[in-house]
């Protein structure tokens, strides 16, 4: 401690700007390769783009071939993932940081739900083919049970098998603990006094978590939700591993429905030989980005727009 | 002789004829297996859906092996494999009740490629391949051969995982070897093409569709499977005279599905339209005398494996002495 004064100045200022050297280094380097993936997948596949390539369905023909089968099939896994690990995300996040008492067992909760984050996506693959493709073996072997008419959107089969309802909802246990991660943290950057002004004017704890914390943690909490969004839409593994087949030639008609994603189309085409279908590959990451973009834009923007004046 | 058959087939055929017309049949379809066979599938498929606009055609590619797993739990239509139907996956469909029709569609050649530079390994004989891949082979090229290069050889090889290489193994190593460890793996034909095209030393191999694609690029060896040095071509796959290294593609229906019009109907299609399609995407169409063959037996609904009898046991041979 007494050491750091008698360090000369000229010395102290040199490991200073050599420490901003290395920083300013390490981040052009992440830069850089940013770019020149973005520059090369670019050149790739840019002129592959056109209307017909997000209208069209795969095809043998690189030319001919489009991505409205996995695009759409994207949206709809994200569209169920959403539907279902938001509000169980949420709630679990209000339930724990609201409610629970402290406690060993919420505690070891917590701190599980921390670790769930970090297993890799194959595993939850695994426990979605396990448990909603296959109802741990339950029927296997016969044919599953049929509820409602396979035309119609009601349309439910048990087990789910490849549907695209197993695919979301195994995509939904993969950004669960991220959604109760991102919401936990929101709901506890609520400043205390707010909870406390509410429930001393004899709110109870369900009106103070509608009207106060909520509303309050919404802005973080939706940021949160929508990155763990662009991480579902991102997925190749969980999904391969459910079994979702590559070509598809329809676009979802219910929660039954055979479907594929674009990560799995791009796997498909990018492990081809002809270099026509590496183009098409390049083109389908092109429209991937611009979906992952347009979803971290959109956290952006309700970030700042429901900015409320309680942060 | 000939005629009765053909009669009864034509009355087979028309029998069932009204069930599968495929403009009116509706529904999915589904297929997995062989990232081989993907190939045949995906072209059916996508021509199929101009004959059958409302069937749905999904084609997945878990490999051989994953699409067995998944046809003999019954969560599939139809898969496509490599390879014929092992013991272990008859028990394991039987165990479920799953009966099957037995369809080979095409053949695939594997060709064995070295670096266009390499002058000396113009020809391998199958005793030559061994001593390359098994378990403790020849680490140079001059270990086969005194004349040829003292250098090491590169050894490529498709993931131990895919029917190609369960094929080459059965026939270069033999069923119980062990083919050596110390090997370049990949399930991307595109990284193999790049490493012997790199590598002078090197030897690869994987289906003949990617050795035409990339003719020119690479050389194929000729293989002497004990009648001399045979090069790799769809013709000599095709007349057989390419062995052991040509091989057939399967289709695999479930009984089950059978009652569904749409299955039939495009069974149907890809018997019809796989002579058209195989060699499209480089593989090798039946000859027409096998073509009536697997056409019959479709027809006849007949089920159960021949290249598996009836102790469990593998039926060894080439696919021309055991397929009836």
């Amino acid at each position: 401690m007494t050491d750091a004064p008698h360090i000369p100045v000229a010395r102290r200022l040199l490991a200073n700007r050599m420490f901003l050297a290395t920083c300013i280094t390490c981040t052009g380097l992440a830069v850089c390769v940013l770019a020149v993936l973005i520059v090369s997948i670019m050149m790739d596949g840019v002129h592959r783009l056109s209307p017909d390539f997000i209208a069209n369905f795969a095809s043998r023909k690189p030319d001919q071939a489009g991505i409205r089968a996995p695009l759409v099939g994207s949206i709809w896994v994200c569209a169920i993932c959403a539907l279902t690990a938001l509000p169980v995300g949420v709630g679990t996040a209000i339930y724990l940081e609201e409610f629970a008492k402290r406690s060993r067992l919420t505690e070891l909760i917590r701190i599980n739900i921390s670790n769930l984050s970090g297993v890799p996506s194959i595993v939850y693959g695994i426990i979605g083919l396990t448990a909603f493709s296959r109802f741990f073996g339950w029927r296997a072997g016969s044919e599953p049970i049929e509820l409602g008419n396979p035309e119609s959107l009601l349309y439910l089969r048990l087990p789910f098998g490849s549907s695209v309802l197993a695919g979301g909802l195994t995509l939904a246990l993969v950004v669960l603990p991220i959604v109760i991660v991102a919401s936990q943290e929101a709901i506890r950057a609520v400043p205390n006094s707010l909870r406390q002004g509410a429930l001393a004017l004899g709110s109870t704890r369900w009106q103070m978590v509608s009207r106060i914390t909520l509303p309050a943690s919404l802005p973080m909490v939706m940021t949160g939700a929508i990155l763990a969004m662009s991480r579902a839409i991102g997925e190749a593994a969980p999904i391969l591993v459910l079994g979702a087949p590559l070509m598809v030639l329809e676009t979802p008609a219910n929660l039954m429905s055979e479907f594929t994603v674009l990560p799995m189309q791009i796997f498909n085409w990018a492990g081809r030989a002809k270099a026509s279908f590496q183009e098409i590959a390049a083109a389908a990451i092109i429209v991937q980005l611009a979906v992952l973009m347009s979803f971290n834009a959109l956290a952006i923007l309700v970030r700042q727009r429901l900015q409320t004046p309680f942060q | 002789m000939l005629l009765p058959t053909l009669a009864t087939i034509l009355a087979v055929a028309a029998q069932q004829s009204p069930s599968t017309d495929p403009t009116k049949a509706t529904g999915p379809v589904r297929l997995d297996g062989s990232s081989t066979v993907f190939l045949i599938s995906e072209a059916a498929a996508e021509e199929f859906k101009k004959v059958a606009p409302k069937v749905n055609v999904s084609v997945g590619m878990s490999g051989t092996g994953g699409g067995f797993k998944r046809f003999c739990a019954g969560e599939i239509d139809v898969t496509a494999a490599s390879r014929a139907i092992k013991p272990g996956e008859v028990e394991l469909a039987r165990k479920n009740s799953i009966e099957f029709v037995e369809l080979p569609v095409a053949f695939d050649g594997l060709s064995v490629v070295v670096n266009r530079a390499n002058t000396w390994a113009t020809s391998l004989t199958i005793a030559d391949l061994k001593r390359i891949y098994m378990d403790g082979g020849v680490k140079t090229w001059s270990e086969l051969n005194p004349a040829w290069p003292n250098d090491a050889i590169q050894i490529f090889s498709p993931g131990t995982d895919s029917g190609t290489f369960d094929y080459f193994k059965e026939a270069v190593i033999g069923k119980d070897g062990k083919v050596r460890g110390d090997m370049s793996v990949s399930e991307d034909d595109n990284v193999l093409v790049r490493g012997i095209l790199d590598n002078k030393h090197a030897i690869g191999f994987f289906g003949i569709a990617y050795l035409m694609e990339n003719e020119g690029k690479l050389r194929g060896v000729a293989i002497d499977g004990g009648k001399g040095p045979v090069a790799p071509s769809p013709v000599t796959v095709e007349d057989g005279s390419y062995q052991p290294l040509g091989r057939p593609l399967f289709y695999y229906v479930n009984a089950a599905s059978l009652t569904k019009p749409q299955v039939v109907a495009f069974i149907d299609y890809l018997i019809e339209k796989t002579p058209e399609f195989a060699p499209e995407v480089g593989y090798i169409k039946l000859p027409a005398d096998l073509q009536s063959m697997v056409r019959a037996n479709w027809v006849a609904r007949r089920t159960g494996t021949q290249f598996v009898d009836t102790d469990g046991e593998e039926v060894h041979g080439t696919f021309r002495s055991v397929y009836r």
